[in-house]
């Protein structure tokens, strides 16, 4: 089976995310991906370095700027003439294409895999991750979404892809780009760090959040998580929620710190490795996950812990 | 404008799903439904538009079992105008979802479909990117912001890395992530008022659609449980399982 990959980027970086659907592909045969944009040509070479790249369809025109999906989906529909399977990260960018290529080829797509059981047999999670289905697909070509913490990254160095140039199908008129407001920070991204320190509602304000939260994720070298209570809040932004909804993650240790454990926040962290909970209620139901729990009260034990450290 | 608004009927968001022992499914029997709550929060937008004086009818959808009935009812009752249940028993995916819409749309001609980002059940995150590719509009999904302007909407997006704002015209697809809006409650008296307003009822077959599966699922199970683990006594006890882990 020949798979086309979806490269993603940004700022002329590839991004981490691309490592593990470039894994998931490999399971199912050659790996082609498609760099997409102006001005790539650095990224294009990155991505033929992948461990496993074959060849890497460059597309460089800027109507690929900022992944507008009216007009990336249209370049990957005609590429998949000559692929058997799209294979994007289920990122937003993934999200955000992916169906749209899969209705134009009149496949259904299979949503956030989380292991490649034959070839065109998947596991996904359902019902916020609370059962795993085992669907088959019997479409001539698939579309497939990857969840990153279920793959292993693929070697960012190693591979001896061949970089081809392909023709621009242009800009579909339908949408444009305007702003946007990415955070810059030096911190782990939530998806790729190996500590994640995450506050929830009880954090009470954005003060309180960066006063008890930010200073514990410095000792670690930690990203920092929020349930979707503390971003509706407003305490943090809404990239830093962790949950069905938002991002999942799968660190070495995860602390949840005044989260009770709702369904739909655990489907973002369960299969973190170690998770520790701070909560003052003992009954909260993060405890039923958690390797290691403190009854207190945060506003105590989060300033003696980073004390500690 | 016209605005359609699809509403799916899920388990409700508060119930913890059980996987049935023979592996066939989630166990639905006698727990409770809800509107999808990301629906919810498009019925919202949609009033919220129509109060602005940028809409004036809403038409609510829903695909699914007589039941779903229920769903339209509560979407009539927080202030749809109208509402289609196409009613089937069958089992119904994303992309047969997105064709029986397209069917209305081509019916209706709405200026804007208002889709949740993602029903609570299948997680799919689907059906509006889908549509939007059969109707050839412009998508605008995960929104924290829809701003309708002269014949273009603004859409500002939930991504991955903060916020992207993209510039659609009309017409097109929102989809809507959870900071859009919060949704109303609906009014008792509203709720007696929506018994009255119109609701239509189709099959799939009305629309010429097949809606065969593509996808078969062999088996649903549980994911591997996490064992609840210790309760430490204090914070020092918690310092030495971090220095043992080799994190401080
Ligand atoms: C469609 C939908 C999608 C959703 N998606 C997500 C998602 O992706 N991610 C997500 O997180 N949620 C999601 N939710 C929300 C979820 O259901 C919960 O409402 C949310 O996770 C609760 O956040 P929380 O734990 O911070 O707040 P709460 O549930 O209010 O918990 C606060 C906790 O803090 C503890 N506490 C209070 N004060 C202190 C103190 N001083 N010291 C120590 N502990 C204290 C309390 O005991 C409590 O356990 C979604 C909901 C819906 C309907
Ligand atoms: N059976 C259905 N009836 C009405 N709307 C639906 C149905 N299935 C999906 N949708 C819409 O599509 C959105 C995304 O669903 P999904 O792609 O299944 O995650 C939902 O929030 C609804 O707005």
């Amino acid at each position: 089976m020949k798979t086309l990959v979806w490269v993603e980027h940004e700022g002329g970086d590839l991004k981490d995310a691309t490592l593990s659907a470039v894994t998931a592909a490999a399971k199912l045969g050659e790996v082609h991906l498609l760099v997409a944009g102006s001005d790539v040509g650095g990224v294009a070479e990155a991505a033929a370095k992948i461990a496993g790249a074959g060849k890497v369809h460059v597309a460089d025109d800027a109507a690929y700027d900022h992944a507008l999906p009216e007009n990336v989906a249209p370049l990957v529909a005609a590429l998949m003439a000559d692929h058997d399977a799209f294979v994007a990260p289920a990122t937003t960018t993934g999200k955000n294409i992916a169906p749209r290529v899969a209705a134009m080829l009149d496949v259904m797509q299979i949503s956030d895999i989380l292991s490649v059981e034959g070839e065109k047999s998947f596991t996904r999670p359902i019902y916020a991750g609370n059962a795993i289905a085992t669907v088959t697909s019997s479409d001539s070509k698939l579309v497939i979404t990857v969840r990153g913490t279920a793959f292993e990254k693929a070697a960012a160095e190693g591979g001896s892809g061949t970089i081809e140039a392909v023709g621009s199908t242009g800009d579909a008129g339908l949408s444009s780009f305007v702003s946007e407001e990415i955070a810059q920070s030096d911190r782990p991204e939530l998806t790729s760090a190996k500590i994640i320190v995450s506050g929830g509602r009880a954090l009470g304000s954005s003060e309180k959040f960066e006063e008890v939260i930010t200073p514990l994720a410095d000792k670690l070298g930690a990203g920092i998580g929020a349930s979707r209570a503390a971003v509706d809040a407003g305490y943090v932004p809404n990239d830093y929620q962790v949950g069905q909804t938002g991002k999942i993650v799968a660190p070495e240790l995860y602390i949840a710190i005044g989260i009770s454990g709702a369904i739909q926040h655990l489907a973002g962290m369960k299969d973190s490795k170690t998770i520790v909970a701070i909560n003052k209620d003992e009954d909260a139901p993060i405890f039923q996950v958690a390797d290691y729990g403190i009854v207190a009260d945060l506003f105590n034990a989060v300033p003696e812990l980073t004390g500690k450290l | 404008m016209k605005i359609l608004v699809p509403v799916k009927r899920v388990i409700d968001y508060n119930v913890k799903p059980r996987v049935k022992a023979d592996g066939s499914g989630v166990d639905l029997a006698n727990v409770k439904m809800s509107m999808n709550p990301f629906d919810e929060i498009s019925v919202e937008e949609a009033i919220r538009l129509k109060e602005a004086g940028k809409a004036d009818e809403i038409v609510a959808v829903s695909i699914g079992p007589v039941k779903a009935t229920e769903t339209l009812r509560t979407a009539l009752a927080m202030g749809a105008d109208r509402a289609i249940l196409v009613e089937t028993d069958d089992e119904i995916e994303p992309l047969a979802v997105a064709k029986i819409l397209k069917a209305i749309v081509d019916e209706e001609q709405p200026g804007l479909v208002i889709l949740g980002k993602q029903a609570i059940d299948d997680d799919s995150n689907q059906t509006g990117q889908m549509l939007a590719a059969l109707l050839g509009w412009g998508q605008g999904t995960f929104a924290n912001t829809v701003e309708v302007g002269d014949g273009s909407v603004e859409v500002k997006r939930e991504v991955d890395g903060g916020l992207q704002t993209v510039k659609l015209s009309l017409p097109a697809i929102v989809t809507t992530d959870l900071r859009l809006n919060e949704p109303r409650y609906a009014s008792l008296p509203n709720i007696m008022k929506a018994k009255s307003k119109p609701l239509d009822t189709k099959t799939p077959g009305d629309y010429s659609v097949d809606i065969s599966p593509r996808l078969t699922t062999s088996n649903v199970s549980e994911p591997p449980k996490r064992e609840a683990g210790e309760i430490l006594p204090d914070v020092d006890a918690l310092v030495a399982k971090l220095k043992e882990m080799g994190v401080a």
